[in-house]
């Protein structure tokens, strides 16, 4: 596996690069512009950079006016700070489907140390509830690259959501993102873990932990949380007959959420969800939390272990 | 404009826009009479005199822009724009009915709206991105941000009015309705923002005051302000909530209230005979 990246490293390298190339690309920050490495842009295109200030709410309609002369405004701040816009992206952005690209950083638990306040487990559940809006996790950075090419090809409102510390790194130069696909990393035949974002590198690593212990887990990867990949999701129910879904969120309303609309609506299947379980997290290292809010591979990985006993034992 | 109106025609169009909002509202059985009626004159002079604007081409790219901040005043917006062309007066009898072009708040996808909004506090945000815009993109159009006194209690406002004088922004113009009521009561009563024009000027705008129902104290502030350089510039527009019918003027209560039968046959009768 190649070293590990930050999401971040990846988004203020991919605006650059695509700032080379549209130059009605701009980009509008919050003042976090050194942390979520927007501060790249800035120094590349300071003409197509703005800094709001600490205004988030003037942010995003500053970048709705933006877009409707053509440009393609990114905006910059913490994915916990998103949710104080979500009335100006309702107005303006998501129903007259403005071309803005919102990106919410430090999303997860992932941002330790930071505390119950600025750890982002509900982001996806509010975006996804947004109509016209597009909702991506990447799961590390190169399909943050991909994601972004992706987005910029495309006219509407969209979220993205994105991490602070570096993660490994499962793709490469190779993968092929597509806005609305699922990929499957791993076939299986005994059930279906599938997991977005930054959980999808430790959902690979608890397929392995099954694996040792003789269970074979498909692993489907869901980058775009909407439009959902309803086809690749009913399949690997199908396929498994039994299905885990894993995320660094709440388990209301993201991922698993997403996951059990479509399945019990299309392809009634047992249905685990592993994430974040209807609390606010804490202050603490990463790895404390990932331990204490229940999201290591391990837990994955037990979950579908029960999952397995509870069904078909 | 092929000709421009005189200020005598401004007056009479602005006239007209309230007598046709009065029957919007009365045939919708709904909308906001005392805050469309406060703008009648405001919206007279940008359509029929100060706008670059073209109702064939309302995308046309080098058009003023315009965002009614205070969305509520739809009905007059409506009105205003079907006066001007932009589509035809017979639309505006489906004004909140299903499947109609005309949402009960602007939204975008209606013709000559630049747009949406409806949640106070947010036009003039989207102001600034379009002024910032006309600035990148090397054209001279400029952007009209009209608000409500009331609205500018949103805390964005005062964001958005913070970041239009930090980058300078000479191309944008903000007009508030100051007609002194906000939908509970009077401002003074609910939440008062007295001093306004020393807030706007702490905030590094020009401002300039008007009779907002003097269509050439209106036009005399905008022109001043259109000269301004480095900074905008703010109209703070002394309006009469209502204004035109007796019975509304100055009252909270006709906020959002749509006339019964005798007050509509009352208000249509006041508003025909003025001149």
């Amino acid at each position: 596996m190649p070293d590990p990246m930050a999401m971040r490293e990846a988004f203020g390298q991919s605006l650059v690069r695509l700032g080379k190339r549209i130059p009605d690309l701009v980009v509008l920050d919050a003042d976090v512009a050194p942390s979520t490495r927007a501060v790249l842009f800035a120094q590349a295109f300071p003409e197509r950079f703005f800094q709001v200030g600490i205004a988030e709410q003037n942010m995003i309609g500053m970048a709705a006016g933006l877009s409707t002369l053509g440009f393609i405004p990114f905006t910059s701040t913490f994915a916990c700070f998103v949710k104080r816009d979500l009335d100006q992206i309702r107005i303006v952005v998501a129903q007259p489907r403005n071309n803005v690209k919102i990106t919410g950083h430090y999303s997860g638990l992932l941002a330790g140390k930071t505390g119950k306040t600025h750890l982002s487990i509900q982001d996806l559940a509010i975006m996804r509830s947004m109509p016209n809006m597009t909702v991506i996790a990447p799961a590390d950075g190169v399909e943050v690259e991909k994601a972004m090419e992706a987005l910029v090809a495309v006219h509407g409102p969209a979220y993205l959501r994105l991490g602070r510390d570096p993660s490994p790194v499962i793709f490469d130069a190779a993968y092929r993102f597509e806005i609305g696909r699922a990929v499957q990393l791993r076939d299986g035949g005994d059930v279906a873990l599938i997991s977005t974002g930054i959980q999808t590198p430790r959902t690979l690593e608890a397929a392995d932990l099954l694996k040792s212990q003789g269970i074979s887990a498909l692993v489907l990867h869901v980058p775009t949380l909407k439009p959902l990949d309803v086809d690749a999701v009913i399949a690997a129910a199908e396929r498994t007959g039994l299905v885990v879904t894993a995320e660094e969120h709440s388990i209301l309303g993201g991922l698993g959420g997403a996951v059990a609309e479509a399945l019990s609506e299309h392809r009634p299947t047992p249905l685990a969800r592993v994430g974040i379980r209807d609390v606010y997290a804490e202050s603490a290292p990463n790895d404390a939390l990932l331990h204490k809010y229940g999201v290591t591979a391990r837990h994955v990985a037990e979950a579908a272990r029960s999952h397995l006993t509870k069904w078909r034992r | 404009m092929e000709e421009l109106l005189t200020v005598g025609e401004i007056q009479e169009v602005a006239h007209r826009l309230r007598r046709r909002t009065l029957d919007m509202i009365w045939h919708a059985q709904a909308g906001h009479p005392g805050g469309s009626f406060s703008l009648a004159e405001i919206l007279a002079c940008l359509y029929f005199r100060v706008l670059r604007i073209d109702p064939a081409r309302p995308d046309w790219p080098d058009r003023d822009r315009f965002i009614l901040s205070k969305g509520h005043a739809a009905p007059i917006y409506y009105v205003t724009l079907a006066e001007r062309g932009f589509f035809p007066p017979e639309v505006l009898k489906t004004y909140d009915e299903l499947d109609s072009i005309l949402q009960g708040h602007p939204d975008m996808h209606t013709p000559g709206v630049d747009m949406s909004s409806g949640s106070l506090g947010q036009g003039l945000s989207p102001g600034i991105g379009m002024a910032l815009g006309a600035r990148l993109r090397g054209k001279k159009f400029r952007v009209y941000v009209l608000l409500g006194d009331g609205e500018i209690q949103e805390g964005q406002v005062w964001e958005a009015a913070m970041a239009a004088a930090a980058y300078r922004l000479d191309n944008l113009t903000a007009i508030v309705d100051w007609n002194k009521i906000q939908l509970s009561d009077f401002i003074a009563k609910a939440m008062p923002m007295d001093p306004v024009p020393e807030k706007w000027r702490a905030f590094g705008w020009e401002v300039r005051e008007c009779d907002g129902h003097d269509v050439a104290s209106i036009l005399g502030g905008l022109e001043e302000l259109q000269r301004v350089q480095g900074r905008p510039g703010v109209l703070l527009a002394h309006t009469v909530k209502g204004k035109g019918v007796s019975f509304m003027e100055n009252v909270p209560a006709w906020h959002a209230k749509p006339p019964n039968e005798q007050e509509y046959r009352q208000a249509r009768a006041e508003l025909a005979v003025r001149r």
